[in-house]
């Protein structure tokens, strides 16, 4: 994908994605629960969520390859909930790519424009367009099999553009990749679709990907929508132990809350006790959450609770040191930055670890 | 630089007890394979008696009516088969792959049908049935007045061969359909592409090499047929006019190798078209599973619509089938509907008199199906396992034989072994045991594919931990390798066995005696004559019951051994 600018003629009016009360289930299995997502006009949306949760069905949902039992789903002000697949204008991205082995590149792209009955001399000025966009216009004559993963990728996408749809959706694009081009072609999805200004739908299980490239993500699990936001957003204020757990890395300890008068505090073990501050709401059955870097291990200075511990598991890992702590019955994890010349901790030393105050998420299941 | 030179003489010449067992096979596949067919070409082109090349042959071939009509009309029919054959098997295929289809199991069962009966003993029962005094036009006669002349000439062949070979392009067809990925259509429908359109610009062409092989092969094996024609009476087609030439006038008439050379040609250009319609199957690069075309569901009408058509054509290809069985217990039909009375004296004859051609068969096929196996193992153990040199030419050689019809076979041994002088005197030829080898040899690829699947799918991994642990090259063979291919070798036996029992278009130029005679030989020779229908019948139907059960044996082993090795044994 060259750093052109894009040609005014792939360039369309953007429009939002509003996905309402959607229920769905496959033989009495059900796959999407009471479903409520909007997309921004222009926004750079993510599925995100472990297999299983629902985001492919809810994306071909969509598409028209899933029907719901109930909901609907708007393209704009458009509810295209009974529109057939081939009348929805969603451009969808396979995972597959699905490209026609029995057709070159270039017949794979024109395919869409012919469907739609564009005239033919300006389907051959387009679809050298959506090939130079994505930088194969030299392997038109090209059979698919003949090309390489990346550039598979490339001719599905250009031939999904091409005819210019409202809705760019794209399930796991990356997935067959390998990792180093996975980076590349994330960064160029993303440079595309700014210039562009297409709404994109991209479902994923990588929350790597998904930070990177999107503006805000879904995070879907056992069919349920868990939480919306900006990527930030969801790792720095998690709404449940699901949504923290799946992005990054997180602490998780259990307890139980203890009042006693005006003072609240955590009890993780017998004689282990955090006080918590009297601004944090706590929900019924919370677990005390946190980020390995945002404890830290030896020092007593500043803010936030100390409690007494044993390293048993070091893992180097350049940047940072790994600690694994156990804590009363509980192991932890607990990141440190390392510095040349930094002693380390052995393990089976007992340490303490301090863990800061305005970090600490009390969150229920 | 000692090392330097060892290594790619080890990677060349493999072991000497590897390089000795493929000497073996190559002389087998010398002797039994390439000299009959080449001496067969030979003769085609070299003048009578003095060994001169020469077309003259060929210019007497191409200046005889009879041959060239004959030529035609073997294309006729076997065009006609493949479209006829095609009409029943595209719905067919369709309706099961498209549509959530109850009865998408019964018609896949129909797979196995062209193997478990001889289409020659379904063309009596098809007489009987739909001829000109057969049951259909009697009842059509009575009621409407008219007839229809289903079974004459030409037509009556190419209607046996439709019903008897179509599940070839069905079960091709329908493995295609299913392999197409739902997102090749999902693609098409998402970028506005939808019904008639989808199936014209993407389902059919992703189908097609499906279709193609499938109706190659059907093409091909009708071309190639003897033992239909001749029971049908029609004998203007290729392969009779050879086995008539040879048995007639005499093994050293030109004629009839110069037809094996004209079934020669054609098979290998069906094969070619075939193989190349395979080739660009690799369709499915780099596609991850999908689970097959889209299936939806069927509107009420649209399901009773898809059982009448499943219905019809289903009563039609078990016809044979049923008309056998009542032939087989009537005592006599002609002229009428059903038969006048039944009977079970035709099985107490059979099993009486006639056992002889039954024991011959079980022997034959045996002995046939053994060397098989023997030979095929080998030769996938040394194209998959070693490195010797000429180890694919023997794979080609034994997957030649493929393509070499059965009446050229038949014809090749003929020559080649009646000068062959046995030490009582007698010539080769006239021994059972080449029947035997001709049947092996026709069932080789067949029994060499089962071989090479199954060892394919044996982790090298699993033999280079008992030489590890001191087993050497021989003895790994023999403990780990045989015992773990099995499955796929008892497959290949049964498979291999099951359809020797029933081939007729090599054995019929072999069989000097009624006494060395299989059971399709017995068969097609009762069914000469009215009186011999009944037994012949019998004989039918056993023949069937035999290669029925192989087929469901060698369907459990092969089911059985692969849940048994499953998780251990893949990569």
């Amino acid at each position: 994908m060259s750093p052109t600018a894009a040609s005014p003629s792939l360039r369309s009016r953007a429009v939002g994605v509003r996905v309402a009360d959607v229920n769905l289930a496959y033989d009495s299995t059900p796959v999407l629960k009471n479903v409520n997502v909007a997309i921004e006009p222009g926004e750079f949306f993510a599925f995100l969520g472990p297999s299983g949760s629902g985001k492919t069905t809810l994306l071909r949902f969509i598409a028209g390859f899933a029907q719901a039992d109930t909901g609907s789903v708007f393209v704009g002000t458009k509810d295209i909930t009974h529109l057939p697949p081939w009348k929805r204008d969603v451009g969808m991205v396979f995972q597959s790519y699905a490209l026609w082995p029995h057709m070159t590149v270039r017949r794979n792209v024109a395919f869409g424009l012919e469907e739609h009955k564009v005239p033919r001399a300006e389907i051959h000025a387009r679809v050298a367009k959506a090939l130079e966009l994505v930088g194969l216009g030299h392997l038109a004559d090209r059979r698919p099999s003949q090309l390489s993963g990346g550039q598979q990728q490339r001719v599905a996408l250009a031939r999904t553009i091409v005819v210019q749809p409202k809705v760019l959706l794209l399930d796991e694009p990356l997935s067959n990749l390998d990792a180093k081009l996975r980076v590349q072609v994330r960064r160029e999805l993303r440079d595309l679709q700014r210039r562009l200004g297409l709404t994109t739908v991209f479902v994923t299980h990588d929350q790597e990907e998904a930070n990177t490239i999107c503006d805000r993500i879904a995070v879907l699990s056992d069919g349920v929508i868990q939480q919306v936001g900006a990527p930030m957003e969801l790792y720095q204020r998690p709404k449940n132990l699901f949504v923290a757990n799946f992005l990054g890395t997180a602490n998780i300890l259990d307890g139980r809350v203890l009042i006693e008068g005006a003072s609240r505090a955590f009890d993780l073990a017998p004689g282990l006790r955090l006080p918590i501050p009297p601004s944090a709401t706590v929900p019924a059955n919370a677990k005390l959450v946190f980020r390995p870097q945002d404890a830290s291990i030896g020092s007593t200075a500043g803010g936030g609770t100390s409690v007494p511990g044993t390293t048993i598991y070091r893992e180097f890992l350049g940047s940072i040191v790994r600690y694994k702590v156990r804590i009363g019955a509980a192991e932890i994890i607990v990141d440190a930055p390392f510095r040349t010349g930094d002693e380390l901790h052995e393990p089976g030393q007992p340490v303490t670890v301090r863990i800061s105050q305005e970090s600490v998420l009390w969150l229920s299941p | 630089m000692t090392l330097a030179v060892a290594r790619p003489l080890a990677r060349l010449f493999a072991s000497p007890g590897q390089a000795a067992l493929g000497c073996v096979i190559a002389l087998f596949l010398l002797l039994f394979l390439v000299v009959p067919v080449t001496t067969v070409i030979y003769v085609a082109f070299t003048e009578k008696g003095t060994g001169v090349f020469t077309l003259v042959n060929f210019v007497d071939f191409v200046r005889t009516d009879l041959f060239v009509n004959a030529f035609w009309n073997s294309v006729y029919v076997s065009s006609a088969t493949v479209a006829l054959a095609s009409a029943f098997a595209l719905p067919l295929a369709y309706i099961t792959t498209r549509f959530d289809f109850r009865g998408a199991l019964l018609i896949q069962t129909l797979g196995f049908l062209p193997l478990i009966m001889p289409p020659f003993a379904g063309a009596v029962a098809m007489q009987l049935l739909f001829g000109r005094n057969g049951t259909i036009n009697l009842l059509l006669d009575e009621f409407f007045g008219f007839k229809i002349p289903l079974m004459e000439g030409l037509n009556g062949v190419v209607f046996v061969q439709a019903v008897h070979y179509f599940p070839f392009i069905l079960v091709n067809l329908s493995a295609a359909l299913r392999n197409i990925d739902r997102s090749m259509e999902e693609a098409a429908q998402n970028l506005g592409c939808s019904g008639f359109r989808l199936f014209r610009r993407v389902v059919f062409p992703l189908a097609l090499p499906g279709y193609v092989a499938g109706a190659s092969l059907v093409f091909v094996k009708v071309f190639d047929d003897l033992a239909t024609p001749l029971l049908l009476n029609v004998k203007e087609l290729l392969p009779p006019q050879a086995y008539l030439r040879i048995t007639s006038i005499g093994i050293a008439d030109p004629m009839g190798y110069v037809i094996a050379v004209v079934l020669i040609v054609v098979s290998v250009l069906a094969m070619w078209a075939s193989a190349l319609a395979l080739r660009s199957n690799d369709y499915s690069t780099g596609q991850r599973g999908g689970g097959g075309l889209a299936k939806r569901s069927l509107r009420p009408w649209e399901n009773a619509v898809a059982y009448v058509i499943i219905g019809l054509i289903l009563a039609l290809v078990l016809t044979p089938h049923l008309g056998l069985l009542l032939l087989s217990v009537a005592t006599v039909w002609s002229f009428s509907p059903l038969p006048d009375a039944y009977t079970t004296a035709h099985y107490a004859r059979v099993f009486g008199e006639s056992s002889i051609y039954i024991k011959n068969t079980l022997i034959y096929s045996s002995l046939a199906a053994f060397i098989d196996v023997l030979v095929g193992g080998a030769i996938a153990y040394l194209i998959v396992r070693t490195k010797l040199i000429g180890r694919q030419g023997l794979n080609w050689a034994a997957s030649a034989a493929l393509a070499v019809p059965g009446v050229v076979l038949g014809i090749g041994y003929l020559r080649t072994f009646y000068n062959v002088q046995l030490p009582d005197g007698r010539p080769l030829a006239t021994l059972w045991i080449v029947i035997v080898l001709a049947l092996a040899i026709r069932r080789l690829p067949y029994a060499l594919h089962a071989c090479h699947a199954a060892l394919e799918q044996i982790s090298v991994s699993l033999e280079e931990a008992a030489e590890n642990l001191g087993a050497t090259k021989m003895r790994t063979v023999r403990r780990i390798v045989v015992p773990l291919m099995t499955g796929g070798i008892l497959a290949g036996f049964i498979s291999s066995f099951a359809t020797a029992a029933v081939e007729l278009s090599a054995t019929l130029m072999l069989v000097q005696s009624s006494s060395d005679a299989p059971l399709a030989y017995g068969l097609y020779v009762l069914m000469q004559s009215p009186a011999g229908r009944g037994p012949g019948a019998a004989l039918g139907v056993i023949a069937v019951v035999l290669v029925a059960t192989c087929a469901l044996l060698s369907h459990l082993v092969i089911e059985r051994s692969q849940r048994a090795m499953g998780a251990v044994v893949r990569r």
